[in-house]
């Protein structure tokens, strides 16, 4: 923490940037790191979490081993995204926004990615499948534990 | 030193020209996130070592450009220097292309692409009809620049018009010439940008900001990142043109956090640039100084609001505040503040340096030069196209879009994002510009253009608008905060067949209050997707209420998937494919949906084979016969 603070001035216009770094580094904002910006800053933990709850960008629980996001652009909804979204929560038993009780997977929408012409797409952390159909959506979440069955093989 | 002034620029020019030799073949690789997903790096990785490896080097170059725009072919390369337009690449084509064509300059038909009207392939880039209505000034530049190489640019005439308004110009001539030019804003507003510079310039201030808005957060729309990822320099050298028109110092281009790469290139494009002298201190040796900054947004699409964007910039929730005091009174920390578009910004170095008088020959009356669409949704030829203002959307659509997929009926058009509207048929022969999409009750916004077809139901669109909206919006002021939210409700038991036929009247009331009595643009402009769908498809929204219909098919409540007892084959597919064993039946004999299990997800209706098509959706009173015979059934047994 102190490591990631130290590459910021304390001014509270660097707020957005310090939380991107915090939640790059440790993949979510802990009570902890929002206390130590807080202090930093010279602003209060009610500030910080104000604006941290208000971005997208940033979470209070830590993300899954795996993030699976589906786009919900309209070039991506008129193509039947939502019904590649309901498989998806369907087969992982979870709400989108949510993580797996094990920890391993967290379903995630995004508003467009603008990839258009693949629509619907699905993510897999960073990987990118076009023209989704519901049938796809179990080899997609296999193929991700497969995936990392072969890295610790290799 | 790599700091260079007008004479050096230049020189530096003439020598990078010099020793590109105009004739040596170069293999360029689209490199826009669309053709990234289709593992264009990959591609590019293989060309490149390939090219290592068999020591053709000095023969031929290779380069991964900037987004070509025909996003549905990717990924695409293009031989350079006759233009020869490969699509759809593979890996396993990779040898074939560099034996064949870059070295034996022979075409391999299989990757041209095929008019699929006349069914001849087309060789060359250009000649593509995608392309061929097209007026790439802005655009069609990124096929030939490498945005990691400043020097593309440059070679390309880039920086000339920063050469030429610093020391030729005067800011008010500049500020002139861009009025003059009738250049409007290309973010959604469609503000005059010399207008805006100018009350920014008049300003009394001694510091002053400028701010490129590279949130785009329509979905559907992505011209601006494929700017931003594709020729950064473009926006970057707009941007120091304004800055010196303005007045201002420093400039921050707020880029979406959803793209990585647009980040990335224009924060190496920025670096490369105060390299070369031109950001920092004296600019080219002039006594202008200025510097630009990169924000990475958070993840709130109320922030491409302008108030909100500086809300932002400033470190806090991005709330818009009431305008005004508009931007260019007080902006970024309470200073003037100008905020253009990304793709405004990229018009400005044409504008200075071609002129007025040329630029302002291209569009109609009151909106001059060209605009890029995402052309995306039903459409055959999905990708960015850059028309001059006032084409047609049916040429938009048909000759540029190839037309509806599949052979499907065309129904209507979204442009505008969540701000904008629906815009149907009787409309495709309306000429596109600012003033035409205002009138028919859209907007031209960034410039998304969603194409949608019979099978896409428009309560269901505005619902998906509306909700959008709802959940992106900063819940500051009431009117948008729950007059959003009781609008999606509405919308929402509409779909799911428990609208009542007062509901059209509540819809339309929200939307006048929220569209009057919203504090900020995301509010005011939410209930467009409703009115318009209202006024152009009310025939759908009554068929809902009162029939309980989705003609479209669309509305998951108001269908049922039925398998055709004639046709099915018993092959067995929809049934082991089917996610909640749902469907009962044997080998060779008519298969069964269970309408009580069936969570309607349609992946029977994706797996069962073209040749048989057996399910069919039925909604309103087919739907009902079928639930009738489905339950007698039930009882039966």
């Amino acid at each position: 923490m102190v490591n990631i603070l130290k590459k910021f001035k304390p001014e509270k216009k660097e707020l957005i940037h310090i939380l991107h770094s915090v939640q790059e580094a440790q993949g979510y904002i802990s009570p902890e790191a929002i206390s130590e910006i807080s202090k930093y800053l010279n602003i209060s933990e009610g500030e910080v979490y104000g604006v941290l709850t208000f971005y997208n960008a940033f979470t209070l629980e830590p993300k899954g081993k795996h993030t699976i996001t589906v786009c919900m652009g309209t070039a991506c909804h008129v193509r039947g995204a939502a019904s590649v979204l309901d498989e998806f929560s369907r087969r992982l038993n979870i709400l989108p926004g949510r993580t797996t009780e094990d920890k391993y997977f967290t379903l995630e929408t995004v508003n467009c990615v603008g990839a258009c012409a693949l629509g619907p797409i699905a993510i897999t952390d960073g990987h990118y499948h076009g023209h989704v159909s519901t049938r796809d959506v179990k080899k997609i979440i296999d193929d991700v534990s497969k995936e990392e069955g072969k890295k610790k093989k290799e | 030193m790599k700091k260079v002034d007008p004479e050096k620029l230049e020189k530096l020019r003439a020598q990078i020209t010099a020793s590109r030799e105009k004739e040596k073949t170069c293999i360029t690789i689209c490199g826009g996130t669309g053709c990234h997903a289709y593992g264009c790096e990959e591609i590019a990785e293989i060309f490149k070592n390939e090219i290592k490896k068999q020591k053709l080097g000095d023969k031929i170059d290779i380069r991964v450009t900037g987004c070509h725009g025909f996003c549905e072919r990717g990924p695409i390369v293009v031989i350079q220097p006759e233009g020869i337009f490969y699509q759809r690449v593979r890996k396993e084509d990779i040898q074939e292309i560099i034996s064949k064509t870059a070295v034996g300059k022979e075409v391999i038909p299989r990757l041209l692409y095929k008019d699929p009207q006349k069914g001849v392939r087309i060789e060359k880039e250009r000649e593509v009809p995608f392309y061929k209505k097209q007026k790439r000034i802005i655009f069609g530049r990124n096929g030939f620049i490498d945005p990691t190489d400043i020097k593309d640019y440059i070679a390309l005439d880039g920086y000339k018009a920063v050469s030429k308004a610093l020391f030729e110009m005067r800011p008010e001539e500049i500020i002139s010439e861009v009025k003059k030019s009738g250049l409007r804003g290309r973010g959604g507003g469609g503000f005059p940008t010399g207008k805006k510079w100018e009350i920014c310039r008049e300003k009394d201030s001694s510091v002053k900001y400028i701010v490129c808005n590279a949130d785009e957060g329509d979905p559907g729309a992505y011209m601006d990142r494929s700017l931003l990822e594709g020729n950064p320099h473009s926006i970057i050298e707009g941007m120091i043109i304004g800055a010196y028109a303005i007045g201002a110092g420093k400039g921050y281009i707020y880029v979406r956090l959803e793209y990585p790469l647009a980040v990335k290139n224009v924060t190496l494009a920025i670096e490369k640039a105060r390299e070369y002298g031109f950001l920092g201190e004296s600019i080219l040796g002039s006594d202008f100084d200025f510097d630009i900054s990169v924000f990475k947004g958070a993840g709130a699409f109320v922030s491409g609001e302008e108030t909100s964007l500086m809300a932002s910039i400033e470190g806090r929730r991005a709330f818009p505040r009431q305008r005004p005091p508009y931007p260019a009174d007080k902006g970024l920390w309470g200073k003037p503040t100008n905020i253009n578009n990304v793709e405004t910004w990229a018009n400005v170095p044409l504008i200075v340096e071609k002129g007025a008088q040329w630029y302002s020959r291209i569009g109609t009356e009151t909106s001059k030069g060209t605009k890029i669409f995402s052309l995306v949704g039903k459409i055959n030829n999905t990708g960015l196209v850059e028309v001059p203002m006032g084409m047609t959307l049916r040429e938009i659509i048909y000759d540029i879009g190839g037309g509806i997929k599949d052979g499907k009926k065309f129904k209507a058009v979204q442009t505008g994002g969540p701000s904008g509207g629906c815009l149907p048929a009787d409309m495709l022969d309306q000429p596109i510009d600012f003033d035409t999409l205002t009138r028919a009750g859209s907007i031209m916004g960034s410039g998304g253009m969603i194409v949608m077809d019979e099978d896409n139901c428009m309560v269901d669109v505005a619902r998906y608008f509306l909700k959008f909206t709802q959940e992106e919006s900063c819940g500051k002021c009431v009117p948008c905060r729950i007059g959003t939210k009781e609008m999606v409700e509405i919308l929402t038991r509409i779909t799911e067949g428990k609208g009542e036929i007062g509901d059209i009247k509540k819809l339309k009331d929200l939307a006048e209050t929220v569209k009057n009595a919203s504090l900020c643009g995301l509010g005011q402009t939410a209930p467009n997707p409703v009115l318009t769908t209202l006024r152009y498809f009310m025939d759908e929204y009554i068929e809902h209420i009162e029939e309980k219909k989705c003609s479209a098919l669309s509305c998951k409540e108001l269908i049922v998937y039925y398998i055709e007892p004639e046709k099915c084959v018993g092959c067995l597919l929809c049934k082991k494919n089917c996610p909640v064993n749902a469907i009962s039946g044997e080998r060779k004999q008519v298969h069964v949906i269970d309408q009580d299990i069936c969570i309607k997800c349609g992946a029977c209706l994706d797996v069962c084979p073209p040749k048989v098509s057996a399910i069919s959706k039925y909604t309103g009173k087919d739907k009902e016969k079928i639930l009738e015979q489905h339950n007698r059934k039930k009882t039966k047994k």
